[in-house]
């Protein structure tokens, strides 16, 4: 996540002053492809027909859970198992309260991703008290409860056949009900989202969190709870699945347990990795390869997740940072800054991927 | 009582199961750092492959036993040793787990288009009745599966104690550095390790496929047991898998006998919770020091 050095700075002197602007810049890089990205989103659908329209607002909506999964993955360091299982706690919880109570969808959509936090606290608080890897394990046995609960507790979820008729929401007065529409509101919701992360890492509460990732022991020294900053990025990270499961009720309009699983939950983080953890744009590349490329690729239907796996695996052996780590080699290459490029990215993120956990 | 014995012989035979599983995760994370997500797809994929083989080459159950157990053993011993944790290992601990998880998503998903999304029947080698003991029916496979796993189990724990191949390799296991040193062949070791992880997780699901017959998903529940099998024993101590292998078998047949069937995968997040907060370092486990 290291910018590029800008031009002409030594490497040594590339410390803490010359490195704070190139990140600024290279940060502000990134809000400029956000925005670019939303008007193309916004504009994207035309000709596209209602189905092309739904697979865009699923990448989006995909993007935002794995958006979280980066957070807790990538720069926390820590493997959740279960974000698939947040996202259909956030998913039945708006569907609930939108079909049953007759809330609206935004204070559903509120309510869905403060209760994926507060599950996340309370999750998080006892498995990270020991080790960071017992969280996977923890996170691994919540899946299969959620999945157990989705499908036992028939008067409330209503098992196999889920729940029907899930409202979508309207804006200032405008029904969005039409696929483009909601669409578009899915653009606005991503965008939001996506810049407030983004705003999250640049905080000085993100670059503790950089600082934890980087070198946790010295973390630690500084006076950084390290505790209370990896069980927040885990909690915030499961709100945006819970913020995704929000969307996603009213996107599908139905919804039943079988995407909220362990296997999708895994899959979900394969493509964090695939996009490149601790990548900010990452996600959308992860979701783009894990939703839409399936979708193209039709002919090769059920094998598909087996491809995507193997990818990823061949990806982890060749380029740990996924393919925003390749795209960066690549433009250090072009741009003829490959030595030192190479040098940044390695510094940057061997930490991250190789920290013990 | 009758009825309390029988959930007990059949929660130590679940707990057998769970205990092999467990061991041979142990083993590969103590000598390698492995955590591999894919250990219950380890134990799902050998039964698939017998029936596979029976079922390509027309051959009898021996000879399609024999070819199934040996391409396991060969790919998912060797060959994941070599194919995934090598290339991998220099990246890091984390990269590696995650690409446990794509193994299990393989396997899983090549299991489920390769040989059948259905259940399949698998051959049990002893004749499936019901004994009366003290009243109590016990199945016959109940007790092969703890006979069997008590004896793989003590056959390890004399091949890692009594003989020198297996101390060189508890040596590894403990620090490779100081074994490497001694003059232990580091590397052959921690294949070995890999090869008996896979060995296990072919007698286990030789073992459990005949009760929980050949499924593709049937990974998912033996994975998530093991795993909490070997973090309540105490996460890196092969004694301490074998008890929680049992420890986890026995409430879990108790709690779906006397709780809710429905609900008796929420057993495991419980007792993980449990002992995460009363003994972290688990029943067996000692204190562990962190060293920066």
């Amino acid at each position: 996540m290291t910018a590029p050095a800008t031009e002409g700075s030594l490497p040594q002197q590339r410390g803490r002053l010359a490195r704070v602007p190139s990140l600024a810049a290279f940060a502000d890089g990134i809000l400029i492809t956000l925005m670019l990205g939303a008007v193309i989103l916004w504009f994207a659908p035309a000709g596209m027909g209602r189905y092309g329209t739904y697979v865009l607002s699923l990448w989006l909506v995909t993007s935002i859970a794995v958006m979280g999964l980066n957070l807790t993955l990538g720069y926390a360091g820590l493997k959740s198992l279960a974000q698939a299982a947040f996202m259909g706690l956030g998913a039945y919880a708006t569907a609930l309260l939108t079909t049953k109570v007759g809330l609206n969808w935004y204070t559903s959509f509120a309510l869905s991703g403060l209760l994926t936090f507060a599950v996340g606290l309370v999750l998080g608080f006892p498995a990270l008290r020991v080790k960071a890897h017992y969280l996977a394990f923890v996170t691994l046995a919540f899946s299969t409860l959620i999945w157990l609960i989705l499908r036992n507790e028939q008067w409330l979820t209503g098992g196999v056949f889920g729940l029907s008729n899930i409202p979508r929401p309207s804006l200032f007065g405008l029904k969005l009900d039409g696929a483009l529409a909601f669409h578009r509101f899915v653009v606005i919701v991503t965008l939001i989202l996506a810049v407030a992360l983004w705003w999250m890492i640049r905080s000085p509460w993100g670059r503790a969190f950089t600082a934890l990732r980087e070198n946790p022991i010295r973390a630690a020294s500084l006076g950084i709870d390290t505790r209370m900053y990896t069980l927040l990025a885990f909690a915030i990270g499961s709100a945006y699945a819970g913020f995704a499961g929000a969307l996603y009720a009213p996107l599908v309009e139905f919804i039943d347990p079988s995407p909220f699983s362990l296997s999708q939950s895994f899959f979900l983080l394969l493509m964090v990795v695939a996009g490149g953890a601790g990548y900010l744009l990452g996600p959308f590349i992860g979701a783009l390869l894990g939703v839409v490329l399936p979708e193209w690729l039709r002919v090769v239907g059920s094998l598909y997740l087996i491809i995507f796996a193997t990818i990823v695996m061949l990806l982890l052996i060749a380029c740990p940072q996924g393919v925003s780590g390749l795209l960066e080699r690549g433009w250090a290459k072009l741009t003829g800054k490959g030595k030192i490029g190479k040098t940044v990215a390695g510094k940057s993120v061997a930490p991250n991927t190789g920290g013990r956990s | 009582m009758a009825e309390f014995i029988a959930y007990l012989i059949a929660g130590i035979a679940t707990g057998a199961i769970y205990a092999l599983a467990a061991i041979g995760f142990t083993l590969v994370w103590q000598t390698s750092q492995t955590i591999n997500f894919a250990q219950g797809e380890f134990v799902m994929l050998p039964a698939v492959l017998v029936l596979l083989a029976i079922k390509l080459f027309g051959a009898p159950i021996w000879l399609g036993a024999l070819i199934g157990i040996a391409a396991f053993i060969l790919i998912f011993g060797v060959g994941f040793k070599v194919a995934v944790v090598d290339p991998m290992i220099r990246h890091g601990v984390l990269p590696l787990a995650i690409a446990t998880m794509a193994l299990s998503i393989i396997m899983k998903e090549g299991a489920k288009d390769g040989f059948s999304a259905e259940a399949q029947n698998f051959p049990s080698f002893v004749p499936t009745q019901t004994i009366s003991v003290f009243g109590a029916s016990i199945s016959l496979q109940h007790i092969a599966i703890i006979v069997v796993a008590f004896a793989v189990i003590g056959l390890l724990q004399w091949f890692v104690g009594g003989t020198r191949l297996g101390r060189q390799m508890q040596a590894t296991a403990q620090n490779p550095t100081v074994a490497r040193i001694l003059g232990i062949p580091v590397e052959r070791m921690v294949l070995l390790t890999f090869v008996i992880n896979a060995a296990l997780a072919v007698v286990a699901s030789v073992l459990i496929s005949p009760i929980y017959l050949a499924k593709f998903s049937n990974g998912e529940v033996i994975g998530l047991f093991a795993f909490i099998a070997a973090i309540v024993g105490g996460f890196n101590q092969v004694r301490g898998a074998l008890v929680g292998g049992l420890v986890v078998g026995i409430v879990d047949s108790m709690a779906a006998a006397y709780i809710s069937s429905s609900y008796r995968l929420a057993v495991p997040l419980v007792l993980l919770v449990v002992i995460i907060l009363l003994k972290p370092e688990g029943l067996m486990g000692r204190k562990e020091e962190r060293r920066v």
